[in-house]
């Protein structure tokens, strides 16, 4: 038998060819784990904590390259470095880990792959995406954040409790894009007496905060009758502080193309990417109703589905989005009198539609919800493909490559 | 509280100074704000101004999350005035008050000597910028559009920066030197900038690259022992600055490196082997390392002469009073006051080129540059690598530095690349071979016609490796106005 093979690290590396030796970063590192020698800039891997804040300094992007290693290089190893060591071959589900992190600690990277599992394979980021930053705040390093406000979104009679939480950073940095989760680690113990781990929300605030300028950020959370952390969540008050870790997820993003159309597909709280994308669009467009001084603008459609109005959250902002910025179909499968209706039905309803926005290269799809809305969802993007013969499965798999098709489900 | 991490917004000039409080210098900034849009609008072409480029902008100066990335309309950037978080209980670096509490208020016996310094750096900044106005029309790429442009906004905010303190520090005449940063202008005959490589054109992208390579180096270094200052404001600007000069090296540095790399690669696909055989190379469309190395040698030089006499009371006078301090002042190990330590300088005797010893106070000047010509080798060896990868027998090489000086000991004294003493009909004979001459810019200047499809470009450089911001290959980095 062979001796148990090491877990792998993930070491932080600096490509030797891209780097110029401004050494912005070793001064950065307040941990000193940054240092250089006439040849390379390096990092030394027993000192880095992954705190990220040499990142956004780095002018070539050289600093922001990973490899999963049995065994981290040493930092003279990394002095004799012409170019950047291949990534060795340590099985595809751990090299992976290292390109398109969605997150550093292990876990939250679970939890997010598992939320992206609809895709049907490793999910992408579009390609004109921002950056995101991940892993900026951990379980160890936390960011307190201070709830700013926490208003109900349903109808007190709906029987769903949906609340918008909008937290503040005082003053701390929490790059946030539009499509990414922050974890909230709930107070107390477990049963064996260790810390809760945190719970994972998106946020459904865009990049320059939910109020613009200001960096705080929104949720959308759903008071669960047993759920620990939504009903502490759900009763948070002005002014109360929670410990905030991430920003997570690196692949359900906004292509930053006035161009690129949406295709967005949610139930409930899956609203809240939807809800970040929009604003940031309406934002950076600048003006309400298009593009940039007539520039492009791909348009938005959007197919939402709820029980009942009352218990769709954001129901009255988002009537205010006029139907050219936003082209809305809420759908909903609970009215008295009325046949149920779901997503998919709607989509069927609206094939013609749906599939034009398949056939354009410019379209990006993304569906957040229950995981059980991933079925029905898949079904009628099939029956619509496949009636303008079109295979679905080819070219989902062909969106996904392209970082067009993103599903996050729960 | 004041927030003195993130920009506050809450003035029309972003700041993390807490302006809004600060009436008197808001005023004064105020009144100052619409001569520098002007200056703006006048300088950068039309078209470019309603162009929507992909910039970086400084929101706060935690390095978490310093700078944000966007499509921005350049006359809507917003410059704002950042300074580096307040150290606890800095001390004075270097001098004679080596130890004491940094000045938070400008020490009044070296006002004069402070306000110099920041009008001359302030100087520096506006006027690269008007060097470089007309470099958008030629762009090798969209790319390298949206980096001109970076650079360009930039040190439009570090005019800003050293206009604030200025007017947070000086009073009424502050403000006037604030004035005159806006009414010098670079190249002109009745004002013209502070320094001799600031008046000097960019014609052309190799010399842009030169110049953000070179003369920006200079600018980091100053900064760099700027950021030592006792004058704490002063340093705590200067910190915050060097963050965003890191970029314009970089500009610099891969710039040269993808003209070398196209030119080796163009050779190596015509099976030329040798690097002197110009014609054949130029014909090809891309610009020969001899050519390369004259741009060097030029810019090199040029940029030497901006550290001043290699002896100077003036420089010892600045460090011995702990406003400006040497390139890592911190981490040098010795008593921060050189009241006997010596450094050798280069001197002139009896027409000889020798080394000497001279008190290590009145070479300052000669002290950082001698770090900054370390500084600049680096990437004169990574240029190399490229070189010897593509296996063509060629090594580029900083020249000595006696060769072509206008300040300083070798001023005006005829000495080869290699530091050797010529005669005057010796060395005018073989200066075209060492400096860029008019029909080496003439051909330079043949290759510059813009590429502005989004992942093309021109055919005398190589495409970055990596896009900014890690952008694909073709990002749309400038969405053109083209009306």
């Amino acid at each position: 038998m062979n001796a148990p093979l090491k877990t792998p690290v993930k070491q932080h590396v600096i490509d030797p060819e891209i780097c110029i030796r401004c050494y912005t970063c070793e001064m950065t590192c307040e941990l000193e784990a940054i240092t250089h020698d006439d040849n390379n800039v390096v990092v030394d891997a027993g000192k880095c904590n992954y705190c990220m804040s040499c990142i956004p300094v780095c002018p070539t992007g050289s600093i922001d390259n990973w490899r999963m290693v049995p065994d981290p290089y040493s930092i003279e190893e990394q002095f004799g470095w012409e170019e950047l060591p291949a990534q060795q071959d340590l099985g595809t589900a751990v090299a992976g880990a290292a390109e398109d992190a969605e997150a550093i600690d292990d876990a939250v990277a679970r939890l997010l792959d598992e939320a992206h599992r609809g895709a049907g394979g490793k999910a992408r980021a579009p390609v004109s995406a921002a950056k995101p930053t991940v892993n900026l705040y951990t379980l160890g390093h936390p960011v307190e954040a201070v709830v700013q406000g926490n208003y109900r979104l349903t109808h007190d009679d709906s029987g769903s409790d949906v609340r918008h939480i909008i937290l503040g950073f005082e003053g701390r940095p929490f790059p946030v894009l539009e499509g990414q989760t922050l974890g909230i680690i709930p107070p107390g113990t477990d049963a064996q007496g260790s810390p809760h781990l945190p719970r994972l929300y998106s946020v459904s605030s865009p990049r320059d905060g939910e109020r613009p300028g200001y960096g705080n950020v929104s949720l959308t959370v759903k008071r669960e009758a047993q759920g620990l952390c939504s009903n502490y969540v759900c009763d948070l008050k002005k002014g109360d502080r929670v410990r905030v870790t991430g920003p997570f997820g690196a692949t359900f993003l906004l292509p930053d193309d006035p161009a690129a159309r949406l295709l967005m597909i949610c139930t409930g709280t899956g609203s809240a990417p939807m809800r970040a994308f929009t604003m940031r669009r309406q934002r950076a467009l600048g003006r309400a109703d298009g593009g940039p001084d007539g520039g492009p603008d791909g348009g938005m459609t959007m197919f939402f589905g709820a029980r009942t109005p009352e218990s769709l959250p954001y129901f009255g902002p988002l009537k205010k989005v006029p139907q050219s910025v936003l082209r809305q179909h809420l759908v909903f499968s609970r009215i008295p009198g009325a046949s149920r209706e779901y997503v998919q039905d709607r989509m069927m309803a609206e094939r013609d539609a749906v599939a034009e926005l398949l056939s354009d290269p410019d379209t990006h799809i993304y569906i957040c919800g229950l995981k059980g809305m991933e079925d029905g969802v898949e079904k009628a993007f099939a029956s619509i493909a496949e009636s303008g013969g079109t295979r679905w499965d080819a070219l989902r798999d062909a969106m996904r490559e392209q970082g067009r098709y993103h599903v996050e489900t729960y | 509280m004041l927030d003195l991490i993130n920009v506050s917004y809450d003035t029309q000039i972003p700041n993390n100074v807490g302006l809004s409080s600060d009436k008197r210098v808001l005023k004064a900034l105020e009144k100052w704000h619409p001569g520098y849009i002007n200056w703006w609008n006048d300088l950068i072409p039309d078209n470019f101004q309603q162009s929507l480029v992909y910039l970086r902008t400084a929101v706060s100066v935690d390095p978490k999350g310093w700078a944000k990335f966007d499509y921005v309309k350049m006359p809507e950037y917003r410059w704002g005035i950042l300074l580096a978080p307040q150290a606890e209980d800095r001390r004075i670096p270097c001098g004679e008050h080596a130890g004491q509490p940094a000045w938070q208020e400008v020490p009044g016996e070296y006002r004069n000597m402070l306000k110099r310094l920041i009008v001359i750096q302030g100087d520096t900044e506006p006027a690269s910028v008007e060097q470089q106005r007309f470099l958008g029309l030629t762009a090798p790429s969209l790319y390298d559009l949206r980096n001109l442009f970076q650079v360009n906004v930039e040190e439009g905010r570090h005019l800003w920066a050293m206009v604030y303190l200025l007017h947070k520090y000086f009073g009424a005449d502050g403000r006037e030197e604030a004035d005159d940063l806006l009414r010098r202008q670079s190249g002109s005959e009745e004002a013209p900038r502070m320094l001799g490589a600031f008046n000097e054109e960019t014609p052309d992208w190799l010399s842009f690259f030169m110049f953000t390579y070179f003369t920006d180096r200079d600018g980091k270094m100053q900064l760099e022992s700027l950021a030592q200052s006792g004058f704490d404001p002063l340093s705590r600007t200067c910190r915050f600055m060097l963050t965003e000069e890191a970029h314009h090296m970089f500009v610099g540095e891969t710039g040269v490196g993808r003209v070398i790399e196209r030119t080796c690669q163009v050779m190596k696909e015509n099976g030329i082997d040798d690097p002197h055989d110009i014609d054949r190379i130029r014909a090809l469309g891309v610009i020969d390392l001899p050519t390369i190395q004259k741009k060097l040698n030029l810019h090199y030089t040029l940029s030497l002469d901006l550290f001043g006499q290699e002896v100077s009371t003036n420089a010892a006078n600045a460090f011995n009073a702990g406003i400006k301090g040497r390139y890592m002042e911190h981490r040098l190990d010795d008593d921060h006051k050189l009241q006997s330590a010596t450094y050798m300088v280069w001197d002139l005797e009896d027409g000889k080129v020798v080394r000497k010893e001279v008190p290590a106070l009145t070479a300052i000047n000669m002290r950082l540059r001698d770090d900054y010509t370390r500084d600049a080798s680096g990437g004169v060896g990574r240029w190399n690598k490229i070189i010897d990868k593509a296996g063509i027998q060629f090594q580029l090489v900083l020249p000595h530095e006696s060769f072509n000086r206008a300040i300083g000991v070798f001023a005006n004294g005829r000495f080869d690349p290699t530091g050797r003493r010529l005669g005057e009909a010796e060395y005018d004979a073989a200066r075209a071979g060492w400096l860029p001459s008019k029909a080496d810019g003439d051909f330079i200047q043949s290759l510059m016609k813009p590429q502005y499809e989004p992942g093309q470009f021109a055919g005398w450089i190589a495409p970055p490796k990596v896009g900014i911001d890690n952008k694909p290959g073709d990002y749309e980095y400038v969405k053109l106005h083209m009306a």
